[in-house]
């Protein structure tokens, strides 16, 4: 017998947006906190909490895309500091610290000059690392630049607490052995029909639902 | 008449005080009519008062830094036992060896201790960071400097009574607050020092702010510190304020060493840039 939540889950799942959606707000976080400093670039990691690990999800304005998807341990580096402290943190001329440089170069391919990393928070969640480099424009002074970054990245923590809400789901979807991949496409189906259609979809659900209930 | 001593066989009754002992609660220290950081502070080397770094470990001799008095990382065994162990790694990713040498520029001559409570990996920095603090609690260290903190609230009872116990056992907690929107611990605790950032180039400025819970403010930005391989980089954030606010208190308890945390905060509310403190 399947556990309730599952069935809940899967039923979820079918109406969740896509992962390229998730890919979509990923891409969106990183662009607008680089475009919000006018920086050169900006990046985003995530928890894997099952691997202890930092997942490098995103990037804009970064040369190389291809690192997107490497991991490294979780208590290593800034944004492990950041992640595990909560704290956020600006650095200045980072490039004269060869070993620092070499982590981020290692993590995404680039080594900036300068960045500010802020923890994605949410309720009592740590979900993973923003980070934002080299920012020409300093319109504002560190204590607003830090103001504001933490705002945006309680905005982003939000939305992507549900991006891992879903992820979680799919996972338990997989962990079921694939049998409930067929209550998640039903929900998938009849979440996009409107009008009519929709209509004899729903009657035909009631209908199995009397079905199978007779058994 | 001496004050009675922790220790000492004429110890207080705890809860009440006899006429007859009152004369046995003296306070040891003499307050000028009006507390100034010449009388505050001037002249100390922060000598004779200990400071511990509770962080990411502190690179051993580095330049701006120099003796560390001990060293160790607290670390969660498989079976969930906390380890606690001579550290050999030094710092894993700067920003202890940051904390410490805002310390030591500020007080020359205080005893640094580290103890690494990150690098393990983030899933075991919660009991990590409990175990680290409670380590230094028992101790007995003047000032535990805290750039960090845990959203977990099934940390934050612990961490409240170890914070009371240090409060109440002459350990001075400082915190990092931050301006996250989401609770965080221990800097919201009144027991503990919560610290933000200022803006102004002077390591010795700082303001008490009358609406906490963060309760003052210390040099947080563009600060000029010791990073790994013996450099040094410039950074701004709270975490950097905090260890302002660590040896400021290494200052005045090098110089006045009976003070409760209680008639500490006492004296950094007197001597505050924005109260009685400004040159």
């Amino acid at each position: 017998m399947t556990d309730p939540d599952q069935l809940r889950a899967a039923t979820a799942v079918g109406v969740l947006a896509s992962e390229e959606a998730h890919l979509a707000l990923l891409s969106s976080i990183v662009d607008v906190a680089r475009a919000i400093f006018g920086a050169r670039a900006s990046s985003i990691f995530l928890l894997d909490e099952d691997t202890d690990e930092l997942v490098f999800e995103a990037a804009s304005g970064l040369g190389s895309a291809e690192l997107v998807g490497s991991r490294f341990p979780s208590g290593t580096g800034i944004a492990g500091w950041v992640l595990a402290t909560r704290q956020p943190l600006v650095l200045e001329d980072v490039s004269k610290d060869p070993r620092f440089a070499r982590d981020l170069a290692e993590a995404t391919g680039y080594v900036p000059r300068a960045l500010m990393a802020v923890p994605l928070l949410h309720e009592e969640r740590a979900l993973g690392v923003l980070e934002v480099l080299d920012r020409p424009d300093r319109a504002r002074s560190p204590l607003e630049e830090m103001d504001l970054l933490g705002l945006f990245a309680g905005q982003a923590a939000i939305a992507l607490d549900l991006l891992l809400a879903a992820r979680r789901a799919r996972a338990v979807l997989a962990g079921s052995g694939g049998e409930l991949m067929a209550v998640a496409r039903v929900a998938e189906a009849l979440d996009g029909l409107e009008g009519e259609a929709r209509g004899a979809g729903l009657r035909l659900l009631e209908a199995l639902d009397e079905v199978l209930r007779k058994n | 008449m001496e004050a009675a001593s922790h220790n000492g066989e004429e110890e207080l009754p705890a809860w009440s005080l006899p006429r007859d002992a009152v004369d046995r609660i003296a306070i040891p220290l003499e307050w000028p009519d009006r507390v100034n950081r010449e009388w505050a502070l001037g002249g100390s080397t922060g000598k004779g008062a200990t400071v511990c770094i509770i962080d990411s470990g502190v690179e051993p001799n580095h330049p701006l830094v120099g003796d560390v008095d001990g060293a160790v990382a607290v670390t969660v065994a498989e079976d969930g036992e906390l380890v606690v162990e001579k550290d050999e790694e030094g710092d894993l990713c700067g920003h202890g060896t940051a904390c410490a040498g805002i310390v030591r520029a500020l007080a020359p001559e205080c005893s640094l201790f580290s103890v690494r409570v990150l690098g393990a990996g983030f899933t075991g920095s919660g009991p990590a960071l409990l175990g680290g603090l409670k380590w230094a609690v028992e101790q007995g260290f003047d000032v535990v400097n805290m750039s960090l903190s845990t959203t977990k609230r099934q940390f934050a009872e612990t961490l409240h009574e170890i914070a009371d116990r240090a409060y109440f056992g002459k350990t001075m907690l400082v915190a990092s607050a931050h301006n996250l929107p989401v609770e965080s611990y221990p800097w919201r605790f009144a027991s503990v020092i919560s610290v933000g950032s200022h803006e102004s180039p002077e390591g010795l400025d700082f303001f008490y702010n009358p609406t906490p819970p963060v309760e003052f403010f210390a040099r947080g930005v563009n600060v000029d510190v010791a990073w790994l391989g013996g450099g040094q980089i410039r950074v701004s954030g709270n975490s950097f304020a905090t260890p302002h606010i660590s040896a400021i208190c290494a200052l005045i308890l090098s110089k006045h060493p009976e003070l409760t945390p209680f008639q500490l905060k006492s004296v950094l509310y007197l001597v505050a840039t924005n109260v009685g403190g400004a040159p």
